[in-house]
């Protein structure tokens, strides 16, 4: 049961992972990008499209679906969705300095509609009995196991039972990581969100820092959305099922001090927390609601803890949410 | 002589229609030669050195590096010409290494950190730096970011150096360490040009010496040539008339009476040292000094804004001949006291008005208390705003316009005509004409004396040595926090201001000795 919670959790978790991860990236270049969850949204969407494209094409036979193919499609249409999403973003806090936070809450409410408007009318279009959309069959390429998994019990089942999203997810965790700290990619970054005068004076484009950093994070947050359609709701799409996971991802960003591999570690414990109520024996209806809290109530205790402890490495970036123009100098 | 590094040719630059930054300014640099920059406030020092590093563009002329016609249009350009410089407000990531500040934005080959120490470390036993490149920038005092910085623009290969003001925020233990460093590299071949106006630093470190006055170049010099009065004279010019009516005071008598004043920065740097004067009822008190000398703290803590390690305020309060100390009050409490006190503050939009709001609610931030009930009351206020838009003529839409909008000379009469409304007893003006035309100057000159004739003691913290003299009553010098000397405005001259107001630094120099 132990192997099943943990591998339930890492399910819940990735993407919250995926989220974060873009997110950091984005907030490394000075962005402080709250329309995350819009843009986790329509990257979910956007994968449901192709995947639903895709399917009618080769007639709703499984048989006659490619497994690559399946795959990409969606993959590429969410990426393009989000990136989309990015754009729109970076057009108007970089190009127009709009205020960050405006933008991106218009965003998540922007993303969100647009999500919902999609998944409304592919409902409509299948004539679904019920208010949502199945794509099992892509979901099951989505979700195919790696073959030796089952032949190493729990082993396998602990480390190689997963979707392969998820260990993408790692990995790019792991290399955005290497990238900010070992590389001069990653230090011309930082040094954009940290200080952007001064690596505008260093002879680094700022603006277009700030854009590819926000691109690329929307893109990764996007995937967030795919691994859950695919993934952990196999892909099964019903309007408004994504929930709060956005603004995890957002939370997660502080609890993991904007450092990408702590992220994953804190992603697997917030999905923990969020399935412990169906762990736990004897809870009625009513206390399983409070459980439902603790991811909360464990991210309000960090920020409150991150605030307090002054260490400089730990905050975030020093312009992190303000506009940058040069003749301000 | 030496080869020519830098020439510029006819350097002009202005901001906006008015403003002449610089005219017509010629300047030689050698190779291997430390050429210092002299010139009081607003002299255009700054703005000629941004022109060569490439942040400002100049309006007409020619510069050329190492004989070469040379287009600067940004920092990156002057890099590629082996100009760097070096500003008073460092440009560093605080978050990061010495060594990832020096490298960041440079592109020479594969990123490798250690190899990059490696070159790093030759330049510093080069010239004598000895800095710990893994040390983060937040924990480093200032010389040490100062350091940081130098090592940044030699490591991207400049053979032109330009520090400006280097020395106004070192110890003169660090100052001697800097200078060795910079003779260092001068016998490297290195060009160097340093912004000050520290005289005793420029006879102590120049080859030569430029000096600079209200925009133009009054002349080169050998440094072994002059002496600091025959630099002050060049300095400061000639006395110009500016015609301001200047009554002798009357019923003069003590209203703020300063003793021993003295305060500490955050880093434990002293502001006001030991600062003792007396401002009098009836009379201007001009104040002196170079910029940065301790001017606002001066008059913040008179305000109440400035916290005091030592010293007493004393105020004389003419109403009831009472006396109070107004030390280690807050703004509110000094007002309770039934001190009619009237703060102009040098930056105007941040301190003195709220740039969104409009001219009335601008005039209800000093009245809003006065107001009872839950609603604002809008009509007194705006009576007083029509009053002095129309009184000091300020060019303005509407009172309902605000104030952001309003030119700088403008901003300044709705903040000096707020302050001057409530009938001050003790009325502080800081650079009150700084950036007004001709006009506004003499509207803001004409108040201040009306206030003066009122009886309101007057504090008046300029820059210009020619407007100091014929307004104020009495000149008091600061310089490094201290009251360097105190003289009779109507007698003095304009060179033994410029001498007290170096005055404190030469002392320092001659502790070091």
């Amino acid at each position: 049961m132990i192997i099943a919670f943990i591998c339930r959790a890492i399910l819940l978790g990735v993407p919250l992972l995926f989220g974060s991860v873009g997110e950091i990236i984005t907030e490394k270049s000075g962005h402080l990008n709250l329309g995350i969850p819009g843009v986790m949204y329509v990257g979910g969407i956007s994968g449901v499209i192709g995947s639903f494209l895709y399917e009618n094409a080769c007639g709703n036979d499984i048989a006659n679906m490619n497994p690559f193919l399946a795959v990409c499609i969606p993959l590429l249409c969410s990426i393009i969705g989000s990136v989309l999403m990015g754009l729109i973003y970076s057009f108007f806090t970089v190009t127009l300095r709009a205020n960050q936070n405006v933008t991106g809450l218009a965003l998540t409410t922007f993303g969100i509609g647009l999500g919902n408007f999609f998944g409304g009318s592919l409902i409509k279009l299948v004539d679904s009995e019920m208010p949502s959309i199945a794509l099992t069959k892509t979901s099951s390429f989505f979700t195919t196991k790696l073959p030796f998994a089952d032949s190493l019990g729990f082993v396998g089942e602990l480390l190689f039972s997963h979707d392969f999203l998820t260990y993408v997810a790692i990995i790019i965790a792991v290399a955005a990581t290497i990238v900010l700290k070992r590389t001069r990619v990653g230090l011309n970054l930082r040094s954009v969100g940290e200080n952007p005068a001064t690596a505008d004076a260093a002879g680094i484009n700022v603006s277009s820092y700030k854009y590819l950093a926000t691109m690329i994070g929307s893109a990764v947050a996007g995937l967030g959305g795919l691994q859950y359609v695919f993934a952990y709701a196999n892909g099964v799409w019903s309007n408004n099922a994504f929930g709060d996971r956005g603004w995890m991802a957002i939370a997660l960003v502080i609890f993991a001090l904007w450092n990408p591999s702590l992220a994953i570690a804190g992603s697997f414990l917030f999905g923990a927390l969020c399935n412990a109520n169906n762990y736990i024996q004897g809870l009625g209806t009513e206390t399983q609601e409070l459980f439902k809290m603790l991811p909360y109530i464990v991210t309000i205790i960090v920020l409150v803890f991150t605030s307090m402890r002054k260490k400089r490495e730990h905050q975030p970036p020093e312009s992190l949410g303000l506009s940058y123009f040069r003749e301000d100098r | 002589m030496a080869k020519i590094a830098l020439e510029l040719k006819n350097i002009t630059k202005t901001f906006g229609a008015k403003v002449i930054a610089n005219k017509d300014v010629n300047l030689t640099v050698y190779q291997g030669e430390i050429l210092s920059i002299l010139g009081e406030n607003g002299s255009g020092k700054t703005t000629l050195m941004n022109m060569i590093a490439g942040i400002y563009f100049p309006d007409e002329g020619q510069i050329s590096v190492n004989g070469e016609e040379a287009v600067i249009a940004s920092p990156k350009d002057a890099f590629s010409y082996g100009i760097g410089m070096i500003h008073q407000h460092f440009k560093l990531v605080d978050v990061f290494t010495a060594a990832e500040n020096i490298v960041l934005g440079v592109n020479d080959g594969k990123y490798n950190l250690n190899k990059s120490k490696e070159k790093i470390k030759e330049i510093c036993s080069k010239y004598g730096f000895s800095l710990d490149l893994d040390k983060k920038i937040y924990t480093m005092s200032v010389s040490e970011k100062q350091t940081v910085e130098i090592i940044k623009v030699l490591y991207r290969g400049a053979d032109i150096l330009i520090l400006d003001e280097p020395t106004a925020v070192l110890t003169p233990q660090e100052t001697s360490k800097l200078f060795d460093i910079l003779r260092n590299m001068r016998n490297h071949g290195k060009s160097i040009i340093i912004i000050t106006h520290k005289l005793n630093e420029v006879m102590e470190i120049s080859d030569r010496v430029a000096v600079l006055r209200k925009g133009e170049s009054v002349g080169v010099v050998n440094t072994a040539d002059v002496d600091p009065h025959k630099l002050t004279e060049l300095m400061v010019g000639d006395k110009v008339e500016l015609n301001i009516n200047r009554t002798t005071p009357k019923n003069v008598s003590d209203r703020l009476v300063i003793k021993g004043v003295t305060c500490y920065n955050r880093e434990g740097v002293k502001l006001l040292d030991d600062v003792t004067f007396t401002a009098k009822a009836g009379e201007i008190l001009g104040v002196a000094g170079i910029a940065g000398s301790g001017q606002r703290e001066l008059l913040e803590s008179i305000a109440g804004l400035q916290k005091l390690q030592s010293g007493e305020i004393i105020y004389h309060n003419p109403k009831t001949g009472k006396s109070e100390n107004l030390r280690d009050k807050t703004p509110m409490q000094i007002r309770n006291l039934g001190v009619r006190l009237s703060f102009v503050p040098e930056d105007r939009l941040g301190m003195g008005l709220v740039g969104n709001m409009d001219i009335i609610d601008n005039m209800m931030l000093r009245s809003y208390r006065r107001g009872k009930g839950m609603f604002l009351r809008r009509k007194k206020p705006k009576n007083l705003a029509t009053e002095i838009v129309e009184r000091l003529q300020v060019v303005t839409p509407s009172v309902n316009t605000p104030v952001r909008r309003l030119s700088g000379g403008n901003v300044q009469k709705v903040l000096v005509g707020r302050e001057i409304a409530s009938s001050p007893t003790v009325l502080m003006v800081a650079y009150p004409v700084r950036g007004l035309d001709i006009n506004s100057s003499y509207t803001i000159f004409n108040l201040l004396n009306e206030q003066k004739e009122k009886g309101a003691a007057v504090i008046f913290v300029g820059e210009d040595l020619d407007a100091l003299l014929e307004l104020s009553d009495r000149i008091m010098v600061i310089g490094s926090g201290r009251i360097t000397g105190t003289v009779d405005a109507r007698s003095a001259t304009k060179e033994e201001i410029g001498l007290l107001m170096t005055k404190s630094t030469k002392e320092g120099g001659e502790d070091n000795e």
